[in-house]
């Protein structure tokens, strides 16, 4: 966020947050730009990195022995506000929690965003204030970022970018590839509710239905877990794709077969009337405060308390476990006590959603 | 789910199971065709095959309308949409990623420039045209006899508001015609190479068209029909009820759906229906080649909303990939395995025929629920 207070106070209209748009002006680098980071971005998001006013930010070294993690993740999301969140929140939260399921502390973020010429300041100011809101309950400041404009019809309002910095203590290895045969595979709550909260808002279905988005932070959650139980082998958040996916990948990079119960998988009432009526599967549709933690099957019991001990693990269950199948194939005992495969995803079941 | 949750009770299809188990004569095999995408996509979906005695066996049926669009027909919407920008083309979403020529699909056009858009409702295309006045709307509109009376209702309102800029490129087709073709097929009727026993009846299409039309089947070619729900207990009910008729030596139409069939079916749909549609002499479908008087084509007097004629649109007919075995899966006569294609070039990201292109074609759900049983489990950890 260079330029930032560079304009001198009192000698410039303050932004109109009310009835202003955005104009290819608050993208070319002159002063307009300049004042819609600073009474926008740099007032919203206010930190000692960021109001250094630079062109990056310098940050302190980790500790000695911990590394440096690093993830990045575009958001999209039309609609721009849904029930449960926004584009803004959900910029955080999508970014914090890739870094806080690699087993990191999230420490810092960047944020990018490309505005569409014509769209609402006010509705700006919303989505930035709601982002610092999220960025402040996490702890984890956004210390620099940079602001585009394009034409108008050449985006959606707003796209949001965030990169976020985390760090990994030292001998701490979670990912995709550490699921064993005999593992418990557990799920932090009920899936599908991001989804479905945005397919509900989405116009063309307008249906009656309180189903609001997930969308959270889960590096607390995590840090309980990781205390509880330290031997969590892998955390993942199923966003796009839903567990299935999710599952899948872990399958495919861990080389290993898992077999679910499907009776054991926790879905809200209204998302499954909802998934019913559009014939979705819950298993495939997106989740934005959820993760999928596979750890030893003797340490399961410990973890899933853990987990039902904080606020955004009340739900969790233990829902399979881990086979030794080279094919990786990921298959579930049906609640009418047949058994089929939960595939990946083919093609996409809802576009946009975060 | 209320009301939903009742039809998927574990507890009753374990006690259904082992009902059929009993009846089933252990000396004798069983071979019924699901004639519906639906029933198929039940079977798969709760895995229905793991609660059915050995000798009792499915054989997945053309009733996937997805599935039997043949590829000249989307490629007429998708010519239509590229050559013509003023052309907003609608249709529902699984007949966006069907494969049709030159490794197109409607959203691959759309990607391409053409404006096609997702509805989930005949009614939704004709808002759609109210609201873009500017724009010619199309509805592409697909479908066996369920969804059929919503299409005749949007022409019917749009004649009644002389909406000029909304059309319908109609592709409904009728299930007593397939089913008569697979009856008629020569390994059906005359080699007997294919043992057929019984059929599934489909579950929404007999709300409209009722029990009656099946009699038929039960009378002149001797196959017994039950008729039943897409729930996953309608289904193991309507296997059990089969395999008493098979046992009885009785061929008759049951209806197992009485909470939704009547014999006569809906006559004010089917009123609507014959004011604004009229047989078709033929119409290809993929995997059954051509089936006379299989379809339904919009009447004269609303030609207008028929956008084969506004737009002069013509048809030509594209042959499926050679080695392609739908057509002899969907008469039972072989399975997805058999077919050289399956799961090596042809998958549900790149379906070459049929069967593999929406989740309720038989390929596809064996692709997605059920090729592990294929597969041995290969123990160990891949590198």
């Amino acid at each position: 966020m260079s330029f930032a207070g560079t304009i001198r106070k009192g000698y410039v209209r303050p932004l109109d947050l009310k009835h202003g748009r955005v104009d290819l002006g608050h993208g070319a680098g002159g002063r307009a730009m300049a004042q819609l980071i600073a009474e926008l971005f740099a007032a919203a998001f206010a930190n000692e990195h960021l109001d250094r006013g630079d062109d990056a930010a310098v940050l302190p070294a980790p500790a000695p022995g911990e590394r440096l993690v690093v993830a990045t993740d575009a958001h999209v999301v039309s609609p721009l506000f849904f029930p449960g969140g926004d584009i803004g929140c959900l910029s955080v939260h999508g970014t914090v929690n890739d870094l806080a399921v690699m087993g990191a502390r999230p420490l810092y973020l960047a944020a990018s965003f490309i505005l569409e010429e014509g769209f609402s300041l006010a509705e700006l100011a919303r989505i930035v204030s709601s982002m610092a809101h999220a960025s402040r309950d996490a702890g984890v400041p956004v210390v620099t970022g940079d602001t585009k404009v394009v034409e108008q019809g050449k985006g959606d309002g707003v796209f949001i970018t965030t990169t976020g910095i985390g760090a990994l203590p030292a001998g701490r290895d979670i990912g995709g590839a550490n699921a064993r045969p005999g593992d418990a595979i557990l799920v932090s709550g009920t899936l599908g509710d991001h989804g479905m909260a945005i397919m509900a808002q989405r116009e063309s279905l307008a249906f009656d239905a309180e189903i609001t988005s997930d969308t959270a932070a889960l590096h607390g959650l995590v840090a309980a877990m990781l205390e509880a139980v330290p031997t969590i082998r892998v955390l993942r958040d199923p966003t796009r794709g839903g567990l299935a996916t999710t599952l899948n990948e872990i399958a495919s990079q861990s080389g290993v077969g898992m077999e679910l119960d499907e009776a054991a998988i926790p879905v809200l009432p209204q998302v499954a009337a909802a998934c019913e009526l559009l014939g979705l599967d819950p298993l495939y549709v997106a989740n934005e405060g959820k993760l999928i933690a596979i750890c030893p099957a003797e340490d399961a019991e410990r973890l899933l308390a853990a987990m039902r001990a904080h606020p955004l693990g009340e739900r969790a269950a233990r829902i399979g476990t881990v086979t030794a199948d080279a094919n990786g194939f990921v298959q579930i005992r049906t609640t009418f006590g047949g058994r089929r495969m939960v595939d990946w995803l083919s093609g996409e079941q809802l576009p946009r959603i975060c | 789910m209320k009301y939903v949750d009742e039809f998927r009770d574990g507890a009753l299809a374990a006690k259904l199971a082992a009902a059929i188990a009993r009846e089933a004569d252990t000396g004798r095999g069983y071979a019924f065709m699901e004639f519906c995408g639906g029933h198929t996509h039940a079977i798969s979906r709760y895995g229905i095959t793991d609660l059915l005695p050995a000798n009792v066996r499915m054989i997945h049926g053309p009733g996937c309308p997805v599935c039997v669009l043949p590829i000249g027909r989307i490629d007429m919407a998708i010519r239509l949409a590229l050559a013509r920008p003023d052309v907003t083309l609608c249709s529902y979403g699984d007949c966006l990623r069907v494969p049709a020529s030159d490794g197109l699909s409607l959203l691959k056009a759309k990607a391409r420039g053409a404006n096609v858009r997702m509805v989930y409702s005949a009614a939704d295309a004709l808002a759609l045209a109210q609201k873009l006045p500017e724009r010619e709307v199309v509805f592409f509109a697909i479908g066996f006899e369920t969804t059929t009376p919503p299409t005749a209702l949007v022409l019917r309102q749009a004649q009644a508001l002389g909406l000029a800029n909304f059309s319908v490129l109609c592709n409904h087709v009728l299930t007593p015609s397939a089913i008569l073709t697979i009856l008629e097929s020569p390994e059906v009727r005359e080699l007997g190479t294919v043992p057929l026993d019984g059929f599934i009846g489909p579950a929404h299409v007999s709300t409209i068209i009722g029990s009656r039309p099946y009699a038929f089947f039960a009378e002149e070619y001797r196959k017994p029909v039950v008729i039943a729900g897409f729930e996953p207990l309608d289904v193991m009910q309507a296997i059990r009820m089969l395999i008493r008729q098979v046992n009885e030596g009785r061929a008759e139409v049951e209806n197992e759906f009485t909470r939704a069939v009547t014999e006569e079916g809906n006559l004010k749909a089917q009123a609507l229906v014959s004011e604004v549609f009229e047989l078709r002499r033929r119409f290809e479908w993929r995997g059954l080649r051509e089936v006379p008087y299989s379809a339904l084509k919009i009447r004269a007097p609303f030609a207008k909303w028929d956008a084969e004629a506004k737009f002069g649109l013509e048809f030509v007919s594209v042959p499926d990939h050679r080695a392609c075995e739908c057509g002899a899966i969907l008469r039972g006569v072989k399975t997805p395995t058999d077919c050289k294609l399956f799961g090596t070039v042809c998958t549900p990201e790149n379906p070459m025929g049929s069967c593999m292109v929406s989740s309720e074609g038989a390929c596809a759900a064996h692709y997605n629920y059920g090729r592990f049983r294929d597969i041995p489990v290969v123990a160990g950890t891949a590198p």
